[in-house]
């Protein structure tokens, strides 16, 4: 028994069934997201005014490395162009073109993947400390030359610390919104590449100490709830396009026009992957 | 599924797409130059960071209009969108519309509160 | 029911299709992991019955408890003591605790494990290629994952009733903070457990949704253009789109409430709460309403995911026993389309107490006064079909007749809620319960009995037996009625609804409400004791039927003119012995000089 229009398309829809079967599955996915990214707009516009940490609540600014999200877009949007390439070389019946694409794409989900990872690293060894003056500031620990994750007081307590040596951060421009002035000083220290100040706090005036995790600050849970979803989805995408170029390449000789299509569905996925960061970068990191 | 009852050789392809004299080398390029204009999209974006704008409104509206831009070429071109079919365009289509009418519909409940009602919240420093 | 069904690849068709399955397949690739639509449609069947079942049985158990506060629960008061602990039980009396985390699950497996995979899984999967002459689903694999999914989601929801501090007890709509604050103590509770089978379930319907409507769009036979298909494929088609979007911000919202439980976070915890006399450990700055605003985005389309595809059944038998075309299929057609659209732009008449402004609430009342009016539409066209009609009143017939004005009742009552003004008062109440119920469960539900009555002999080769289908209908109905009836003159004397000892202490000397209404608890209980006498003969029906039930002598004993009478009986693997031609619209009965009183949408002239 075989299911009509699997590979060829049907006269009147033009489409075969993956294909509708893809888009479909993708209209699910623009709702999903849709669905963060109002969450993201809600609790943002609900925050209260004031800049973070000094308003326990205020909307932080300028914590994600840019640079390197830059970059991660540049990689994405390079996996974007050679998936498309990849399905073009298979039309033009080139298959040995159409590996090399696919191993390129594979390569920078990867690599996406790895650079998220150690923006992720950096944001788990980075902390809010309330001290006992009441004030709270942030900056990376220096613990015998290791900056430790997932601290709390009780890990200060346990190592039987009496002074903690702190890379406090120095507020850089970037920690004004956008539309903000910015001022001269900070623009000065900018400047001059000045991004923390080391300091030695006795840790009997701190308070708490908390790092950059989801239930931190709400920021931090959109955040990473985001980038981790979109990172699942760039893994998923990633593992099915390694199962086209390189485990199910039999189907190429017994029938190309169906491969073909796979490659095509599995490319759509993976471009809607790429279109999501397009958003998701500009909104998380920006603005 | 996987049997094959035409009789095509292996690698035999180019027969079943809707234009018939696909030009490889014309979308080739296509997908090259969209792919730069992406790239310089994206640096576009982060350099737009530096520039002040009046407003925080018009900010999100830059941000938010170049990353259209770029989504745009990214469906037409990447995704085939713009010689796709209707069914496809119709269904993407309202799928945009409800997700913005959720994320609208969502934001603007609590404007304009019944004066009172929506709780205080009261920050434990 | 598993010896009616020929073995697929059997002899008759299919000889050269088949040429390689040589290998009878085992009971697992068979029965466990079939990716024939017939098969996964009577697996869907099944379960959700069960379901349906179990679903029913904690609300027996509820209904005690509100009409005898504080008495043991006869026959399992023991057993509940037993097995979930005094917390739960003590001496077999319902504890609030059990009470809430009852009610939560019953909403929700009624809902999501029973009516949903019963209407769109069971008769959506097994109908719906028959009747647009297709020879299986477009994507037969996920067909098979998307049943698997729902099958696991419902273990995980069963097996929440026995994590420490026992199932969610924060109401089927799960609000933050209640949601996350209920069961602080523990990280596996409950909660936590409903939100992982939630989004086990919205991926099963999800993949179930893409294959439905790119199945529609994509497998329709030659000659089956649009304006040809059954009303209940349209609706069908039109319940796949309200689930492949509505849902993605459920399991979104529920992802988050996972994080709001597991990781601490403050997606819909609120700043400054304070929770048995302390403030609670979180960041704060999250919002409660953005909880409510995504799940009753999905959980206001869901309610026409239950009403559809009930009303597609209802539309089917009310054309084959009244021997006569429906009236009004273009409207029907547009109607069904129509509460598509709406169903996605009325969901916060369901927040109206939120304190949302008066001119996003006037939006959203407005939008759902528009939605009554195609709702009625299609409750006109059925009730006109009927006129001129040569009605035969047997069993799915008698439950599709019924269902018009029960879900008329439904519906009506339905408008006060709709109304800001008027639900201020009403929100929350037992009126609302006995609304909702109404189209559900005299409305939905009797949909769904007359499907099961009308298709059984195409699933099975056997009549159900016609005198205790009668009997089923008419206790049931009398039942519905008595259960959910006073129901609306509680909620209106102001009686809360979730309240443990029936509202008792809501209505004491000087705190609130008319008692007088009180009394009415007892009177819905034995109800309901009744509702449960009269599905015994359905259950020994079903399942003696299989065996012993009057064997069919044609193919087409209803005498129908869609194509899903037009196969074998059992339709075998492949559905069709040759792909079915379309020549004519769906319901040409009584054709003036026509042979027969009605001609199959597959014959030429």
């Amino acid at each position: 028994m075989e299911i009509p229009y699997a590979v060829k398309p049907r006269p009147d829809t033009g489409l075969y069934n993956a294909k509708v079967g893809i888009w479909l599955f993708l209209a699910s996915e623009v709702m999903l997201f849709g669905a963060f990214f109002s969450t993201y707009i809600l609790l943002r516009v609900q925050a209260p005014h004031g800049f973070w940490p000094e308003v326990a609540l205020g909307w932080p600014h300028g914590l994600l490395n840019i640079p390197i999200g830059t970059f991660n877009t540049a990689v994405l949007i390079t996996s974007s162009v050679t998936v498309v390439m990849a399905w073009i070389a298979l039309k033009q019946n080139e298959f040995a073109r159409f590996r090399k694409f696919m191993a390129i794409t594979i390569a920078c989900a990867l690599g996406f993947l790895v650079i998220k990872t150690f923006e992720y690293k950096e944001k788990f060894g980075h902390y809010v400390i309330q001290l006992a003056d009441g004030s709270r500031i942030t900056g990376h620990l220096d613990v015998q030359g290791k900056s430790p994750l997932f601290w709390t007081k009780k890990n200060l307590e346990d190592a039987k610390l009496e002074s903690l040596k702190v890379l406090e951060d120095i507020p850089n421009k970037f920690r004004f919104p956008v539309g903000h002035a910015i001022p001269e000083d900070v623009h000065k220290a900018h400047a001059e590449g000045h991004h923390h100040k080391d300091r030695e706090i006795p840790v009997s005036d701190i308070v708490s100490l908390k790092a950059f995790i989801p239930s931190t600050h709400p920021f931090f849970a959109i955040y990473f709830t985001m980038t981790f979803l979109h990172g699942l989805h760039v893994l998923g995408g990633a593992l099915v396009l390694f199962y086209f170029g390189f485990i199910g390449t039999r189907l190429w000789k017994t029938n190309p026009e169906q491969f073909t299509n796979r490659v095509e569905v599995g490319g759509l996925f993976w471009h809607f992957v790429d279109l999501v960061w397009i958003f998701l970068f500009p909104v998380v990191y920006l603005l | 599924m996987s049997d094959s009852k035409h009789a095509t050789a292996p690698g035999g392809t180019g027969h079943h797409h809707s234009h018939h004299d696909y030009d490889f080398a014309a979308h080739k390029k296509v997908y090259w130059a969209v792919g730069a204009a992406l790239l310089v999209g994206t640096v576009i974006t982060v350099l737009a960071r530096e520039w002040e704008f009046s407003s925080v409104a018009l900010t999100i509206a830059v941000a938010l209009f170049i990353a259209t831009v770029k989504a745009f070429l990214v469906c037409a071109y990447f995704m085939h969108l713009l010689s796709e079919r209707k069914a496809i365009y119709l269904v993407m289509a309202t799928t945009l519309a409800f997700a913005i009418g959720m994320v609208a519909l969502i934001l603007f409940s609590d404007k304009d509160p019944i004066p009172g009602t929506l709780p205080k919240t009261v920050y434990v420093p | 029911m598993q010896t009616a069904i020929t073995h697929p690849g059997a002899g008759s068709v299919h000889a050269g299709a088949h040429a390689h399955d040589h290998h009878e397949p085992s009971f697992l690739t068979k029965y466990v992991f079939s990716t024939d639509h017939k098969i996964i449609g009577i697996q869907y069947g099944l379960t959700s019955l069960l379901f349906l079942f179990f679903g029913f049985m904690l609300m027996l158990a509820m209904r005690q408890q509100l009409a005898y506060p504080g008495k043991p629960i006869p026959v399992v008061g023991g057993l509940l003591n037993k097995v979930l602990g005094p917390d739960m039980a003590a001496d077999g009396v319902m504890q609030a605790d059990l009470y809430n985390a009852f009610g939560a699950m019953h909403g929700t497996i009624m809902v999501f494990l029973a009516i949903v995979p019963l209407a769109f899984g069971a008769f959506g999967n097994y109908v719906t290629p028959l009747q647009i002459g297709a020879p299986d689903m477009a994507f037969p694999r996920l067909n098979m994952a998307s049943y698997h999914f729902f099958f696991w989601g419902g273990v995980v929801m069963l097996a929440s009733f026995f994590v420490p501090g026992g199932a969610a007890k924060s109401g089927w709509t799960s609000y933050s903070p209640l949601a996350t604050v209920a069961d602080l103590n523990n990280y596996i509770d409950g909660q936590t457990l409903w939100l992982i089978g939630m989004v086990l379930l919205i991926t099963s319907s999800l993949l179930g949704a893409v294959n439905f409507i790119a199945t529609i769009i994509q497998l329709r036979a030659k000659g089956m253009t649009w304006m040809r298909l059954p009303f209940f494929v349209w609706a069908q088609f039109v319940t796949g789109f309200l689930l492949l979007l509505a849902f993605p911000p459920l399991e979104a919202a529920g992802l988050l409430q996972l994080s709001d439980n597991i990781l601490g976070t403050s997606f819909f915890l609120p700043t400054g709460l304070v929770y048995n006399s302390q403030p609670l450990d979180v960041s704060g700055g999250g919002s409660p309403l953005l909880w409510q605003h995504l799940f009753w985005f999905l959980a206001h389309p869901e309610v026409y995911v239950l009403i559809l595809p009930a009303m597609g059944i209802v539309a089917e038998v009310i054309a084959n026993n009244t021997r006569k075309p429906l009236w009004g299929y273009r409207s029907l057609v547009y109607a069904v389309l129509a509460i598509g659209f709406l169903a996605f732009i009325v969901w916060a008449h369901h927040m109206y107490m939120t304190g949302m402004g008066t001119k996003i609430a006037t939006f959203f009342q407005t939008t759902t006064m528009m939605i009554s009016i195609p709702s009625v539409i299609i409750l006109t066209a059925l009730f006109i079909s009927l006129w001129g009609g040569s009605i035969r009143f047997n069993t799915p017939m008698l439950f599709a007749l019924s269902f018009l004005p029960m879900f008329g009742i439904g519906g009506l009552t339905g408008l006060p809620l709709g109304l800001n003004a008027a639900d201020i008062y009403l929100h929350d109440s037992y009126y609302v319960i006995g609304h909702f119920h109404y189209v559900v469960a005299p409305g939905t539900i009797f949909g769904l009995f007359a499907g099961v009555y009308f298709w059984y002999p195409k699933i099975t080769g056997r009549m159900m037996n016609e005198f205790w289908g009668r009997v089923h209908w008419i206790i049931s109905l009398v039942a519905m009625n008595l259960i959910f009836a006073p129901m609306f003159i509680q909620g209106i004397r102001g009686m809360s609804r979730r309240m443990y000892d029936g509202g008792a202490t809501y209505f004491a000397e000087g705190v609130g409400a008319d008692p007088g209404v009180l009394w009415l608890n007892k009177f819905i209980t034995h109800g309901a004791m009744l509702l449960a006498l009269g599905q015994i003969p359905f259950i020994i029906n079903f399942f003696w039927s299989i065996r012993n039930g009057r064997k069919v002598t044609s193919d087409n004993p209803w005498q129908a003119t869609t194509l899903d009478w037009q196969t074998p009986t059992p339709p075998p693997h492949g559905n069709f012995a040759e792909t079915p031609v379309v020549y004519r619209g769906p319901y040409e009965y009584s054709v003036p000089g026509a042979k027969q009183d009605f001609t199959p949408q597959s014959q030429p002239n």
